[in-house]
């Protein structure tokens, strides 16, 4: 290998990275340690990984080289340098949610999501920092301290997968993985400049991964371009007998007609969400100019209301808790994670292991969950909310029988300074009102970027939701859009 | 809706959390001011309309029902804050007067 083939390995798309290795103009043990080159210069000032595994990533080069030598087929993803959100086990590794209560715990089983990209040649790289059990929208919740965005170090990377969005828009690796219970996948994408998708619920196995929300909690990418997020969803899509939820429908090749076009595809401006109060001018100005850009291409693009889905934030903050809630139950200083100096007996080592071990956001949300599950409550507030759901998710049915897909901003602003919102949770809660009321519905959602911002240079996204199953007609949309636009989306990373 | 200091409490014990004072008092008026914005909510016509548990419906997944290897009390034990002879330790639960 030269230097040079390498040193715009921050810029290499996922098929480049197999196509350059199989062609001999590097190894993956090259790309590996390019990897590592780009994240020993970064990283102090971003952040982003709570663990390396130069290790792993080694090994998992050193199989790809041996096939090469071998003159093997190569799998789809070989070589390329991936990282894991720090709710995905991954033997060998420590699986933190970056919080106090599982600080030493270490992985005794595979996130199948994990494995399938790890089985289609990818290098597990490292794992990312992350909102404490994904609860909240910036990566500030972290027991182990914030991830910057590249863009600007002194402001969120977004959250609650903000660990994972930074490290490929900083381009340490290629592509990550995140979780997405209420935007934690699309909200870091828009505010990091990255292709960031939620499939569909259902779509992708979550045995594995930390449960948040079980009804609400899927996995999906972080990528540069729109055909690696389609490549990283061939690798994970499928059903999986470790997880009853995914689902058996059939598994398309994601990059089949992403060059398509737009052409004759009903495309509707969600209306009411892109004129809530709230949005930034910037970013309502960038989702008109990107439907502008759709029409241009031949999309015929429509405007549609959806009120029902104003409400989607309150029963978000009702489900959401309320699941939470329970799954965080396990975490009882017996089997695993944190345990309390000097019980006095169980219920003692059960309080105190818990108040120790979890950290404000998870103690707030755990206690919403609770108080809206408790006797007298429920039906006030977990029944409303199911009620609700219900109802956000018929009128996305009649939605799409009317549009193929559906386009709103991601998230109301740009990045936002560090510690802005960290006082007050109902305004860091406002991030995800575009990106909540899909995971209440199971659609698919992919926050592509569409725009820079004329004041600050921050990148904006665009949401463009899909029906359910559908994801290959949004990568569709969101692959023209990108080609149109053609954005640099490289940071400055200016002060690093 | 609004929640008490005494309700706090006792949510702070169903979801076995030993909260300070401090924490109780804070916590009061950040719940409260959730549930405040959430209140919109209940305003809704819900009448007759079904609750959604699950976005996508779900036939039963069932898989053959065959022996396979499960996790090893090794590994099961592995991050075990204390454990003894294969199995966890955690403090007494019954009474020192009651036996033992």
């Amino acid at each position: 290998m030269t230097v040079s083939s390498l040193s715009d390995f921050s810029q290499l798309s996922a098929r480049a990275i197999r196509d350059g290795i199989v062609s001999g103009e590097f190894s993956a043990a090259e790309i590996a340690s390019a990897a590592y080159s780009r994240i020993d210069a970064l990283e102090p000032d971003i952040h982003a990984f709570n663990e390396l595994t130069p290790q792993l990533a080694e090994e998992a080069a050193a199989r790809i080289d041996a096939k090469v030598a071998a003159g093997e087929l190569l799998p789809p993803l070989a070589g390329v340098p991936a990282a894991f959100k720090d709710n995905m086990n991954l033997v060998g590794t420590h699986t933190t949610c970056s919080s106090r209560i599982l600080k030493n715990y270490q992985s005794v089983y595979d996130c199948s999501a994990v494995r399938r990209l790890l089985d289609a040649g990818a290098l597990p790289i490292g794992k990312c920092n992350m909102d404490e059990f994904a609860f909240g929208s910036s990566t500030e919740n972290s027991a182990f301290g914030p991830t910057r965005n590249p863009w600007d170090l002194d402001r969120v990377p977004g959250g609650s997968s903000g660990g994972s969005a930074a490290a490929v828009a900083a381009g340490m690796v290629t592509v990550s993985l995140g979780s997405d219970t209420g935007g934690s996948i699309r909200q870091p994408g828009a505010l990091t400049g990255t292709v960031a998708m939620k499939p569909t619920y259902g779509r992708v196995s979550r045995y594995g991964i930390v449960a948040f929300a079980s009804s609400l909690d899927q996995i999906g990418p972080f990528t540069r371009s729109v055909e690696d997020a389609a490549m990283v969803l061939n690798a994970i899509a499928g059903h999986d007998d470790m997880d009853a939820t995914s689902v058996r429908e059939a598994v398309p090749d994601f990059t089949v007609g992403l060059g398509d076009g737009v052409k004759g595809l009903r495309v509707g401006v969600v209306r009411d969400m892109v004129d809530l109060e709230g949005c930034a001018p910037e970013v309502r100005a960038a989702t008109e100019s990107a439907l502008a850009t759709l029409a241009t291409l031949g999309a015929e693009v429509g405007e549609i209301d959806l009120p029902m889905s104003q409400h989607g934030l309150a029963a978000y903050y009702i489900i959401g808790p309320a699941e939470a809630s329970s799954n965080l139950a396990r975490f009882d200083g017996i089997r695993y994670g944190y345990r309390a100096p000097d019980a006095a007996d169980v219920l003692d080592l059960y309080m105190r292991s818990r108040a120790e071990g979890f950290g404000a956001e998870s103690i707030r949300r755990i206690m919403l969950g609770t108080h809206a599950l408790s006797s007298g409550y429920y039906d006030a507030y977990y029944g409303t909310a199911q009620k609700t759901r219900t109802l956000i998710t018929r009128e996305f049915a009649a939605a799409f029988e009317r549009f193929d897909v559906l386009i709103t901003p991601t998230a109301p602003t740009v990045a936002f300074k560090i510690g802005e919102k960290a006082e007050d949770p109902l305004s860091m809660y406002l991030s995800d009102v575009y990106t909540i009321p899909l995971n209440l519905a199971g659609l698919p959602g992919i926050s592509v970027p569409c725009a820079k911002s004329a004041t600050t240079g921050l990148p904006i996204g665009v949401q463009i939701i899909g029906n359910h199953f559908d994801e290959s007609t949004m990568l569709r949309v969101a692959s023209a859009l990108e080609a149109a636009l053609a954005l640099d989306m490289t940071p400055p990373l200016t002060g690093i | 809706m609004s929640i008490s200091e005494a309700d706090v409490r006792h949510v702070a014990l169903l979801a076995r959390l030993a909260l300070s004072d401090e924490q109780i008092v804070r916590l009061q008026a950040e719940l409260n001011s959730i549930l405040g914005h959430i209140e919109h909510m209940q305003a809704l016509d819900l009448e007759g309309v079904e609750p959604t548990s699950h976005s996508i419906p779900l036939r039963n997944a069932t898989r053959p029902d065959v022996v396979r290897p499960g996790l090893s009390r090794e590994l099961a034990l592995l991050n075990a804050p204390e454990a003894e002879n294969g199995a966890f330790v955690i403090p007494r639960i019954v009474g020192a007067e009651e036996g033992a």
